[in-house]
């Protein structure tokens, strides 16, 4: 039994896969907040077809593990005949799962604008695309803000799944030391540690936001 | 050009089928456990003994704002370095239970705090013991009230078994695996996977709206949310 303890190297090396853990996340936000907000609207769109696509969608991804979703991408794709890399399966999934899961959330802060809102845009004689632009998105991502937040406490959680398919962020990187060290109880540990230092700001900010939004909603809805 | 071939997992679909067995075993195991653990937490949390309740947080924070990967990799092969090997089923159930206790505590903390202050006080008042008052008055009504996020947050559970797979509890995502490796259609064994998951998670909501019918009979003959 080697009895080696971190030296800074190896804490270099895990902050390289923090940061990376971090650029995946951001990487599947962007992408899927794009999606996330095309199916929002579609989810509520006055056409019947693209409803229906917009939630089968949802259904699909929802109803199936993140890590299904990496496996079928990394290693079915190849057989159909597109090669892909390790960083461009992790990001595809989690792009497409990011999308569907937003696309929910915010789905519901929309449709959570008051009532009221709606018949005074239409009343202003507003096209459905000037109502949305100028009365309904401002005050929605005013709702959407803490749950937003709050799922990015997600996202960060799950980019961990792309190490099953041998990207190299943070657990990936706590796998290979392990390797080199066979401490697996003290490095899973400080892996959780630093995931933990990147979540629970995160869950803060969203708990903090949440009573502030709850407070001008409830003057909102009042006025 | 490359053609789909369903059929060459066909020799396989018994050990597909033990796999899915597998996953349900695990999910309904690890929630039962989960949410009784989840369930005490709550009521600790909300108790006026500092050091149970500041725990209690902790522990809660502490799994929710952790992978899930990672905690079933301390749980596994942290007790393993530490002397204690457990059978790889038995840990996925206790790490998912572990995991699905936080959610369900947080969820059921909401519950109780949902739960008026004057519907205790009439609790208190008609003299029910405390025992009484919490599972009369508050256990029942909160968990009919959360129980829409309680099953989302079991099904997400049931997802999360997959992950399973990694520390090769012979669930059916490591069994996929297997049977992907031996006949080389990746992409056919993956959607079939994906298609066991939504039938899955189909089965359990459906499963949960009819318990919801039998717990809630309040609900049923009134129609109305509490």
């Amino acid at each position: 039994m080697t009895n080696m303890i971190l030296s800074s190297a190896h804490v270099q090396f895990l902050l390289w896969g923090a940061t990376w853990t971090l650029a995946l996340s951001a990487i599947a936000m962007a992408g899927g907040g794009l999606i996330g907000f095309v199916v929002a609207l579609s989810r509520i769109s006055p056409l019947r077809i693209v409803r229906v696509l917009a939630l089968l969608y949802v259904q699909l991804i929802q109803g199936t593990p993140l890590l299904v979703l990496i496996f079928l991408i990394f290693f079915g794709l190849p057989g159909l005949g597109w090669d892909v890399s390790a960083l461009g399966a992790a990001s595809a999934a989690l792009i497409v799962w990011v999308g569907a899961y937003l696309g929910e959330i915010w789905r519901g802060c929309i449709q959570a604008v008051p009532r009221a809102q709606w018949e005074a845009a239409e009343c202003l004689a507003l096209t459905r695309a000037q109502r949305m632009r100028y009365a309904i998105l401002p005050q929605a991502v005013k709702i959407a803000t803490p749950p937003t937040v709050g799922f990015l406490v997600q996202l960060v959680k799950n980019t961990s799944l792309a190490s099953v398919v041998g990207f190299v962020e943070l657990a990936r990187a706590g796998q290979i030391l392990n390797n080199t060290l066979f401490q697996p109880f003290l490095i899973y540990l400080i892996i959780a540690g630093l995931y933990f230092l990147m979540c629970y700001p995160l869950s803060v900010l969203s708990r903090r936001l949440e009573t502030r939004v709850g407070y001008s909603r409830r003057k909102m809805m009042t006025a | 050009m490359f053609q789909l071939d369903y059929s060459a997992l066909l020799p396989y679909w018994q050990q597909l089928w033990d796999g899915a067995l597998m996953t349900i075993q695990l999910a309904a195991l690890s929630i039962v456990t989960g949410f009784v653990f989840g369930t005490l937490c709550a009521i600790a949390r909300r108790s006026n003994v500092r050091w149970l309740s500041r725990l209690c947080a902790i522990y809660v924070e502490s799994i929710r704002n952790t992978p899930f990967l990672i905690q079933i990799f301390v749980v596994y092969f942290g007790l393993a370095s530490l002397g204690l090997s457990l059978s790889a089923f038995t840990v996925a159930a206790a790490a998912l239970a572990i995991n699905v206790g936080a959610y369900s505590a947080e969820i059921m903390r909401a519950g109780f705090g949902s739960i008026p202050q004057g519907q205790i006080e009439a609790g208190e008042s008609l003299s029910l013991s405390k025992v009484q008052i919490y599972w009369h008055v508050m256990l029942l009504p909160a968990i009919e009230r959360v129980y829409p996020a309680l099953t989302s947050q079991f099904v997400l559970l049931m997802l999360g078994s997959s992950v399973a797979s990694q520390i090769s509890a012979e669930e059916v995502t490591a069994v996929t695996n297997y049977v992907q490796s031996a006949t080389f259609r990746a992409f056919e064994s993956y959607t079939v996977l994906a298609a066991i998951y939504l039938a899955l998670s189909f089965l359990m909501r459906l499963t949960f709206w009819l318990l919801g019918l039998v717990i809630f009979p309040r609900r049923r003959r009134l129609r109305t949310p509490i």
